[in-house]
Order: C-alpha cells, then sequence, then structure tokens
C-alpha cells in the first residue's frame, strides 16, 4: 500500500521523536535534521534504517546526504514507494 | 605497607533485584528480603529452560530514563547509567576538571541482548534491518564509555572484566588510577544485564544455576547443605572514588575508605576455583598487605559465596587460610543469598555492601540457610543484621570469577 505524505510525515515524526525525544509536533517538514532536530549522523542512519522498515522503501546511502529536512525525507520516501 | 595516597568513598548508586536505589537496595538486605522471582514463563515454554526464576531488577530502566537513552544503551549501559547517577548526585556532584575524572564501570558479559536482538533482526529480515547503534550498544565498554560521556570523565574510561569478579576489579583498578596520580576522582563499578533465555540456557548447561523451581525466594542459599546452585541476577552498584585530600578539601561525606586491592588468578581451570584455595588467599593477604590493617582489624567479610555446592567451601576455608586465627571473630555474610548473582555487577553492589556494614557497623544476614553446611568453618550471619563492634574496624569483599580471577578489597572504618 502506498502511504499518504502525511502519513509519511507522522510516521517519521514517531521515528524522529523515538530517537531524539522531541514531540512529535515539533518534527516539521521545514526542519533540517542536523541544524533544528540535532541529529548526528549515526541517529540519522537509525532513523533511515527504521524508515525503510516502516515504509517499504530502500534510501541509497548516497541519497541520504540530499536529505537536509523532514521534508526532503517524507518527498524522497513518497516518491520511492514501490520501487523497493 | 599502605599507599602514601589514601582512597575513600564518597558516593553509592546501584540498581538491584533488591530496589531501584542504594537506600531502599541496603534496607531490603537488612530485612533479608529475596529479589528472586518467576520470569516471563513464555521463555520457559518456547525454549524448554530448566530454570524458571532469576533475580530480576526491582525498577525497570523506562521508569527512570527517557525512551532515547534506552533505545541508545543496552540493558547492560541502562542499569550502570542509573546506578552512576545516583552515586555521583551521592557524593554531592563534585565540581572537578575532567581530566582529572576517571571512569571504570565494567560489565562482565556486555551488550548481549544487543548482539542477540540484532543477530534475530539479521536473521529474520537482513542486514540493511540491523540498526547503525548495534555496535556502539553491545560492545563490552559501552557502559563505562556511556558514563565517561555524561560526566566527561577524561583521565580515561576503561573496562576491565573478569566475569564475577568484573565489579571489584573495576573498583580496584579506580583505585589504582587515584594511587598513581592519573586522577583524583573515579566512578567506578560494575553491571550486568543476561536475564535473556540464551545465557539463562548457558549457564544452565554449565550446571551451576540452582533448579529451585517451586520455591524461588529460596533457591540462592550459600552454606546450606542443600544448596544446588546460583541464582542469576541481574542491576549494577557504582561507587565513587575520590582521593582522601581532595574528599576534605571540599568537604565531602566519607563512608569509608578502600585500604587495599589484592588481585591473583588461579591459573588452574576455566570454571572450577582451585580447590586449595591457594589463588583466593593470596587475593586476601595481598589485599591486608597493601593496607594499614591487619587481620585482627577485620571483623566481617562479605563472601563471593554463589550457592554452589563446591565454591563455597572452598572460599571458607580460603578465608581461614587468609585471616588464621582472627577468622574467629568475623562475621561471614553471603548477600548473594538475597541479591541473587549479578554477574559483573556483583563485585561492585557487595562492595557498596561492605561499605554500610563498616559504616553502619551492621553486617548483612544470610537468609535460607536452615542446616548449614558442617564443614563451614566461619560464623556465618543468618537471617537478621549482626551488630558489628564499635571503633576503627575493617571488612574484606571477596569476588571471584569464571577464568580462575581473584579480587579482595579491604575496606576500612573512617
Amino acid at each position: 500500500m502506498a502511504y499518504s505524505e502525511q502519513e509519511i510525515l507522522a510516521g517519521l515524526a514517531e521515528i524522529v521523536s523515538e530517537e531524539t525525544g522531541l514531540p512529535t509536533d515539533s518534527v516539521l517538514p521545514e526542519k533540517s535534521f542536523t541544524d533544528d532536530l540535532d541529529i548526528d549522523s549515526l541517529s540519522m542512519m537509525t532513523i533511515v534504517t527504521l524508515a525503510e522498515e516502516k515504509f517499504d522503501v530502500r534510501i541509497p546511502d548516497d541519497e541520504v546526504k540530499n536529505l537536509a529536512t523532514v521534508g526532503d525525507a517524507v518527498s524522497f520516501i513518497a516518491g520511492a514507494q514501490g520501487k523497493a | 605497607m599502605s599507599h602514601p595516597i589514601d582512597v575513600v568513598v564518597t558516593g553509592l548508586g546501584a540498581t538491584t533485584p533488591l530496589g531501584g536505589d542504594v537506600p531502599t537496595t541496603w534496607a531490603a538486605a537488612l530485612a533479608g528480603e529475596s529479589g528472586a522471582r518467576p520470569f516471563d514463563p513464555e521463555w520457559v515454554e518456547t525454549f524448554g529452560l530448566p530454570v524458571t526464576f532469576a533475580a530480576t531488577i526491582k525498577v525497570t530502566p523506562d521508569e527512570v530514563l527517557t525512551r532515547p537513552e534506552i533505545k541508545r544503551m543496552d540493558p547492560s549501559a541502562q542499569y550502570a547509567i542509573i546506578a552512576a547517577r545516583e552515586a555521583w548526585a551521592d557524593a554531592g556532584a563534585p565540581e572537578i576538571d575532567g581530566e582529572r575524572l576517571g571512569a571504570v564501570v565494567s560489565s562482565g558479559i556486555g551488550g548481549i541482548w544487543t548482539t542477540l536482538e540484532a543477530w534475530d533482526t539479521l536473521r529474520e529480515k537482513g542486514s540493511r534491518r540491523v540498526l547503525p547503534m548495534t555496535v556502539p550498544m553491545m560492545m563490552p565498554n559501552s557502559p563505562t564509555a556511556y558514563v565517561s560521556l555524561e560526566f566527561g570523565a577524561k583521565a580515561g574510561a576503561h573496562a576491565v572484566v573478569s566475569a564475577c569478579a568484573t565489579g571489584a576489579e573495576a573498583i580496584g583498578y579506580g583505585v589504582d588510577m587515584i594511587r598513581s596520580g592519573r586522577a583524583d576522582i573515579v566512578i567506578a563499578g560494575g553491571t550486568e544485564a543476561t536475564i535473556h533465555p540464551m545465557p539463562i540456557a548457558a549457564f544452565a548447561a554449565s550446571r551451576t544455576l540452582s533448579l529451585r523451581n517451586d520455591d524461588p525466594q529460596a533457591a540462592s542459599r550459600p552454606y546450606d547443605v542443600d544448596r544446588d546452585g546460583f541464582v542469576i541476577g541481574e542491576g549494577a552498584g557504582v561507587v565513587v572514588l575520590e582521593s582522601a585530600a581532595h574528599a576534605a578539601a571540599r568537604g565531602a561525606r566519607v563512608y569509608g575508605r578502600i585500604a587495599g586491592v589484592g588481585l591473583s588468578a588461579d591459573g588452574y581451570h576455566i570454571t572450577s576455583p582451585e580447590p586449595s584455595g591457594d589463588g583466593q588467599i593470596r587475593a586476601m593477604k595481598a589485599a591486608l598487605a597493601e593496607s594499614d590493617v591487619t587481620a585482627a582489624d577485620v571483623v566481617h567479610v562479605n563472601a563471593h559465596a554463589t550457592s554452589t555446592v563446591v565454591g563455597d567451601l572452598i572460599e571458607a576455608r580460603s578465608v581461614r587460610g587468609a585471616l588464621g586465627e582472627d577468622s574467629d571473630h568475623v562475621a561471614l555474610s553471603a548477600t548473594k543469598s538475597m541479591t541473587g548473582h549479578l554477574l559483573g555487577g556483583a563485585g561492585a553492589l557487595e562492595t557498596i555492601f561492605t561499605v554500610l556494614a563498616v559504616r553502619d557497623r551492621q553486617a548483612p544476614p544470610t537468609i535460607n540457610v536452615e542446616t548449614p553446611d558442617p564443614e563451614l568453618v566461619l560464623d556465618l550471619v543468618r537471617d537478621k543484621p549482626r551488630q558489628l563492634r564499635d571503633g576503627d574496624v575493617a571488612a574484606l569483599n571477596n569476588s571471584f570469577g569464571f577464568g580462575g580471577h581473584n579480587v579482595a578489597l579491604v575496606v576500612t572504618s573512617v
């Protein structure tokens, strides 16, 4: 099944919240993973691993550096669905 | 010959089968409570485990840590951090240059939950689902590394490992860091979190666990004629060690001194203690020789005594061998009768018990001894705490581990 961008944002916010302790409603599309959410590279890879499983997508390592904001990740995951 | 740098204990922390902190744990120990209880019956059904109980932790980490902390740390590190935070606060959160602060908080087995869960994930879902935090969570230096990170301990973060002697050896290493001038304060102790079906199956396979499934609370019974093995426990104990001069300068409350550290190895067998107790005796004698007290000053011994048929008696004879006639006035306590065996955490928790016994002049009880082994040659404290004499006193804490590791610590009053 395909997830809507809204569902992906909600699911991603849950993953980020579990990883960082930030409330889910602070994980907004315009937030930068590094600058706003203080997520280091190891945490980012954890989030990627969990997101791949949750949304059944593949997020290649060389794509991760392009995911600067939560919105970038949501768009990528939405586009990658069905290609895993 | 005592060392010119005196090392004292200024903070205590623990999370154990008896309680989520030191005051609760110590009160339960003095009251003779048992921390043994049945574990998840599904484990028994699924895996056919021959043992159905353990001394599981009383306060689970999810009651005290945040979700991200729990996700980033193996349970062995979670217990260590909980105990370290209590110990540090108990010491008055001393202000210190990080380069003069050390960490030595070890686990005997390491991040076994993380290791096994990652293996399950790999087999069920493939390599891409194995989490990136797996390595920093399974490495055996993870607890000491997290303690170092949290408190900014930069003089060195070490993880000495010697199976069930680990916690005591870590404290000994911490004492040495201060005596050698590398640090003024060291956060030291041991932790373990191995109550998982695989290690239980493995310990059961080595025939070292009690099988008293019908009465878990009576299963750990060191020196009783009907003892049949140890009860696996979990948890952590952490102490704040400090040079006496540093503690005095900041007006710290001092619980007691670690006056001597004795280490030896049996060089005999990978699991069995050497029958004559030679290695154990050498460790106790070395600890006393390094201290400024003699066997005549020793009023209490916290025994390693795990409730195994062979090990308990070897130790009792070793105490007599090390202390000679002075062992007649020793109150012997086997606190694993209450806590179970915390493996890498045991030596640290029992050091805490020894420090408190000396401070309070109260030797904790040994429970479940209905008929003492007739070969026991020492005065065992049974069922109720024993008042120790006033005046300056000393005590020994013994810890021995698979592999033939022997550690004895001399604790004295202040």
